[in-house]
């Protein structure tokens, strides 16, 4: 035995070398693989940035789009980031209370088994196609009423629906059990415990969630395509009617072969990124405050 | 004084029990009602799609699924998904292909090699590549990348390595499967980094420390320790990689240039599922063409159901052979 393992390292210590030299190459390929992952973000974000200078006016937030403008006109996508902002608003007051309720109830009611085939349906959700939502939503609303914001922000708010539901249970769960039991051991009823004693100890989890789902649907197109797509030029708050939004704006310019529009489809992207980047920061800082708080507290 | 105190509280407790039993009630009914909209919901999404293709389930069976061809000509209409779903795979697996490697690459970095003072911004760096939109990717995809391939990296290929059916001669428009591919990559590898990132953090350390303890070097102790136990997560994680390449519409559909037809140059247009959804929806006039672009979308569900399923249940396996929780893990 003993002679065995002295011959195992033996033969190790010839290999020394080539082990080592096998070592160093993949050590080097992984950084090699980070490098490039952190310079595709940098070179995205940079040229995006780049020729969105361009484009970033204050027309792009005061002026609406011009169909069929002849010659150089001045025109904005203003009636794009209202839309945007009506859509994305109605869906997170559509999606976040439904959301909230279901965490509540796989975390604080549902036996375990409901739980973890509730949790596989919000995977399920969570993992069917938005350009599947989208015609679903179509056959569900448009089909006979022709489209409407509303339409288009319930098939967001389909795809932000398992995202809050998901984090918010995350949260909860989180929430230390003695605190839950301190409270039913004083006689509060398990409502009133789950609503005044969890709830507000998991709130800055809850808002991290909201934050990163509405930066999570901002950007999708596919939802809007089939729902809310067909538009004026009209600025309106009207969500009856179909409402331009941004990223719908950005697939539509891109398709056009007039360089002015290509300026504003990178000058609405880079609002949009910008947008994104920020909500998802602040996210993560409020993530980090809570996640001390929580532990302090425990 | 303390005896009145006792009297009253006892007095009131059967009245505040039956408030009690009632707020209960309704807090279970209400919250108990949401999560049951979420598995309706998911029904309904089903059942529609499949009653909005039923027309052209109805006329074309289920050999549209494999018959290739696309013609809106009134009168010779006639519809199939063959080539969308070759373009599907084509282009998924090969965006997988490409992510794969990179990603846990960069999963490995994180866990096992980078400096204290780099994991956190990396980390946020390779997840703010998954907060991009996908409109803005294909916008990047049409304007900068498709040009770039087009006009040097697909030529240099073609020359080198013609002989290969897949480099074929660069099409005549800056659109190409190419550049679907590489859209796709940039897209996945974010999500299938973070995965598997979250997988070698639960290799218990006592393992790492073990192997390293006996003079394995470091990438002998990933061999032997990381990927041995977090294999199946690692499967789990290229599977919801590749549902997620199968399922973008937007980006593809700006920089794929579109197609009916079966070839293997990546350098030539094509389309997928997703994108000939997303490109000739708005367009689509008669009852029979609607239906079958929502066949494809059915096709669509039916791939991301089934791969959803197959990963979360590779998923909680793992999790419960190893009795630790990865995030959705711990949850189930």
């Amino acid at each position: 035995m003993a002679l065995h393992g002295i011959t195992r390292a033996d033969m190790a210590a010839v290999n020394l070398p080539r082990r080592k030299a096998v070592n160093r190459l993949m050590e080097g390929l992984t950084w090699l693989a980070a490098i490039v992952g952190v310079a595709l973000l940098v070179i995205i974000v940079w040229s995006v940035a780049r020729r969105a200078w361009g484009a970033l006016n204050l027309d792009l937030f005061t002026k609406d789009q011009v169909l069929f403008a002849i010659g150089p006109v001045h025109q904005g996508l203003r009636n794009a980031f209202v839309g945007s902002l009506v859509l994305v608003g109605l869906a997170t007051a559509m999606a976040l209370p439904v959301g909230i309720l279901i965490a509540i109830y796989l975390t604080e009611y549902a036996r375990p088994w409901i739980r973890s085939s509730v949790s596989l349906v919000l995977d399920v959700l969570n993992g069917i196609p938005a350009i599947v939502v989208a015609i679903f939503v179509f056959g569900l609303f448009v089909v006979g009423h022709g489209q409407s914001g509303y339409a288009g922000a319930f098939a967001l708010a389909c795809l932000m629906l398992p995202l809050v539901a998901r984090s918010v249970m995350e949260v909860l769960l989180l929430v230390p059990s003695s605190l839950r039991e301190a409270s039913l051991g004083l006689g509060v009823p398990r409502w009133r415990t789950v609503l005044a004693i969890v709830l507000p100890q998991a709130m800055g989890g809850i808002i991290t969630g909201a934050v990163l789902a509405i930066a999570r649907i901002a950007g999708e197109t596919a939802p809007l395509l089939f729902t809310s797509s067909i538009v004026g030029t009209q600025i309106s708050w009207d969500a009856s009617h179909a409402l331009q939004s941004i990223p719908v704006a950005i697939f539509e310019l891109s398709e056009s072969p007039d360089p002015a529009d290509h300026s504003r489809a990178w000058a609405g992207a880079f609002v949009l990124l910008m947008f994104i980047l920020l909500l998802s920061l602040s996210a993560r800082w409020l993530a980090a405050r809570s996640r001390r708080r929580i532990s302090t507290s425990r | 004084m303390s005896a009145a105190d006792f009297s009253t509280d006892v007095s009131a407790a059967p009245l505040g029990g039956r408030r009690i039993r009632l707020g209960d009630l309704l807090l279970q009914l209400v919250a108990g009602l949401a999560a049951l909209a979420s598995v309706v919901l998911v029904g309904l999404i089903v059942w529609k799609v499949i009653a909005g293709a039923w027309p052209s389930i109805d006329t074309f069976g289920l050999s549209f699924v494999w018959h290739i061809a696309w013609n809106p000509v009134l009168g010779h209409e006639l519809y199939g998904a063959g080539s969308f779903l070759f373009g599907t795979a084509i282009t998924s697996l090969l965006a997988l292909a490409l992510a794969a490697p990179l990603a846990i690459g960069i999963a490995l970095y994180l866990t096992e090699l980078s400096p204290r003072f780099l994991r956190g911004p990396v980390t946020a760096l390779v997840e703010t590549l998954a907060a991009i939109p996908s409109v803005v990717m294909g916008l990047w995809g049409i304007l900068v990348l498709g040009p770039l391939l087009h006009d040097h990296v697909e030529p240099a290929l073609h020359s080198a390595l013609g002989f290969i059916p897949l480099f074929g001669e660069p099409s005549p428009s800056g659109s190409s499967i190419f550049t679907a591919v590489i859209v796709l990559a940039i897209m996945i590898l974010p999500i299938v980094a973070s995965i598997t990132r979250e997988l070698f953090l639960g290799v218990p350390r006592e393992l790492r420390e073990g192997a390293l303890a006996m003079g394995t070097t470091r990438w002998e102790m990933i061999q032997g320790v990381v990927f041995p136990y977090a294999r199946g997560g690692i499967a789990a994680a290229l599977i919801l990689g590749l549902g997620r390449a199968i399922g973008e519409a937007i980006a593809v559909t700006q920089v794929i240039g579109g197609g009916v037809f079966i070839h293997w140059s990546l350098f030539s247009t094509g389309d997928t599922l997703a994108s000939k959804i997303a490109a000739s929806y708005q367009g689509a006039t008669t009852k029979i063409q609607v239906a079958s672009l929502i066949y494809l979308g059915l096709i669509l569900l039916v791939f991301s159901l089934l791969m959803n399923v197959a990963a979360q249940w590779i998923v909680r396996r793992v999790a419960r052979r190893q009795g630790v929780g990865t995030n959705r893990g711990g949850l189930g």
